[in-house]
């Protein structure tokens, strides 16, 4: 996940759904999915804002964070809940599933292909020295995307938020807790902590 | 359960309920893809993982390819195909009919206030994802330089990621890792 992807919860004009001109049809819903999906090396969002907003203008900047904000909260892959949500905004359930099947479709064709060819020759050694300069560079890139989302709490001096954070960390990286069993303590735990200071802030 | 005899089972079952607890996306289930697939069904090596995650971050497409990945690894095709939708169809359905809802009472503030409470543990999950690969991807110190330096361009220029990890695997190829 980009660290851009951080969803601006943005206080939304009341904009009437036509401000979106333009109405894509099945195979368009599919086709640009698959588009943004494939030119999306470490991350699909920044294409899939690209595409929606700027290149088709199918919704405004502030529809495409509102919905983003949305499928962040949800579990499970991002953009893979966008598309969904995106899909069935403009042409129902078949809308959702031609989208997500743009998104999710050819990279997986690509995917089990390399898939194919890594339990074939994974033992050559030349392609194990090059998977292992590789996995380096894609450790490092995760820790620049866990420092670039750790950096707002940093500058606000979100204390509680940082404590949630570290003790997420030591229960599933160091402990190896289940992360059902760690969840189903924290996100109560974080939620009644979260409204909590909002109150006190209010008051 | 009876699932242990049926790997594809076992890979819808293991896949569909990690996709709800999947809090802050893809990158944030890998301790518990970790777990489920080196630790818990020894479904492959901690090496085979970490390989398995530098093919996914290599190839196109969303983070959530991974699972593709391991699902082939169990079961060929079928598997690839079953682990995929597994993980992207449980909250695929989720997201679908909350915006529904969502549609009606548009301005609700709790998304916001959900959304706040969720991202330290997002992050935190993310740092878990992070130690548990590089326990496996940094064997040497060089290998270790190497994902620092990673994270490093990666967080503070705008080079594109694709780019970083060419030069990883040509350094790997070289024999420098």
């Amino acid at each position: 996940m980009p660290p851009d992807s951080q969803p601006v919860a943005v206080p939304a004009p009341d904009v009437p759904p036509s401000s979106s001109p333009s109405q894509p049809g099945l195979s368009e819903l599919f086709f640009a999915f698959a588009k943004m999906s494939l030119a999306g090396f470490g991350g699909v969002l920044v294409w899939a804002r690209r595409g929606i907003v700027e290149q088709h203008r199918w919704m405004t900047a502030e529809e495409f964070n509102e919905t983003f904000a949305l499928c962040h909260f949800l579990p499970g892959p991002n953009i893979v809940n966008l598309s969904v949500v995106f899909g069935s905004r403009f042409r129902g359930i078949a809308g959702g599933v031609a989208a997500f099947a743009g998104l999710v479709g050819p990279p997986m064709v690509i995917a089990t292909i390399l898939a194919a060819l890594y339990v074939r020759y994974g033992e050559i050694d030349a392609l194990r020295r090059t998977l292992a300069g590789v996995s380096c560079v894609a450790v490092g890139l995760l820790l620049a995307v866990v420092f670039k989302m750790m950096t707002p709490l940093l500058k606000r001096r979100d204390v509680t938020g940082l404590v949630v954070m570290l003790a997420v960390f030591v229960a599933i990286g160091l402990i190896r807790w289940p992360l059902q069993l760690v969840l189903l303590v924290a996100i109560p735990l974080s939620l009644a902590i979260t409204i909590l200071t909002r109150r006190k802030v209010k008051a | 359960m009876s699932t242990e005899s049926n790997p594809i089972a076992m890979l819808v079952w293991t896949f569909g309920l990690m996709s709800l607890f999947a809090v802050g996306g893809a990158n944030s289930a890998i301790p518990e893809m970790h777990r489920a697939a080196v630790d818990v069904h020894h479904w492959m090596t901690d090496k085979q993982f970490a390989d398995v995650f530098a093919i996914a971050q290599l190839s196109p497409g969303p983070n959530v390819l991974i699972v593709t990945l391991i699902g082939y690894s169990v079961a060929g095709v079928t598997g690839a195909l079953a682990a995929t939708l597994a993980m992207c169809g449980p909250t695929a359905l989720l997201a679908y009919y909350v915006s529904r809802f969502l549609e009606r009472s548009r301005h609700a503030r709790w998304p916001a206030l959900v959304q706040a409470a969720l991202v330290p543990l997002s992050i935190g999950l993310m740092a878990a994802s992070g130690l548990i690969l590089a326990r496996t991807s940094d064997q040497s110190w060089i290998a270790a330089l190497l994902t620092i330096v990673a994270a490093a361009l990666a967080f503070a220029t705008r080079v594109n990621p694709f780019w970083l990890l060419l030069a990883g695997g040509i350094l790997g190829f070289a024999g420098v890792v």
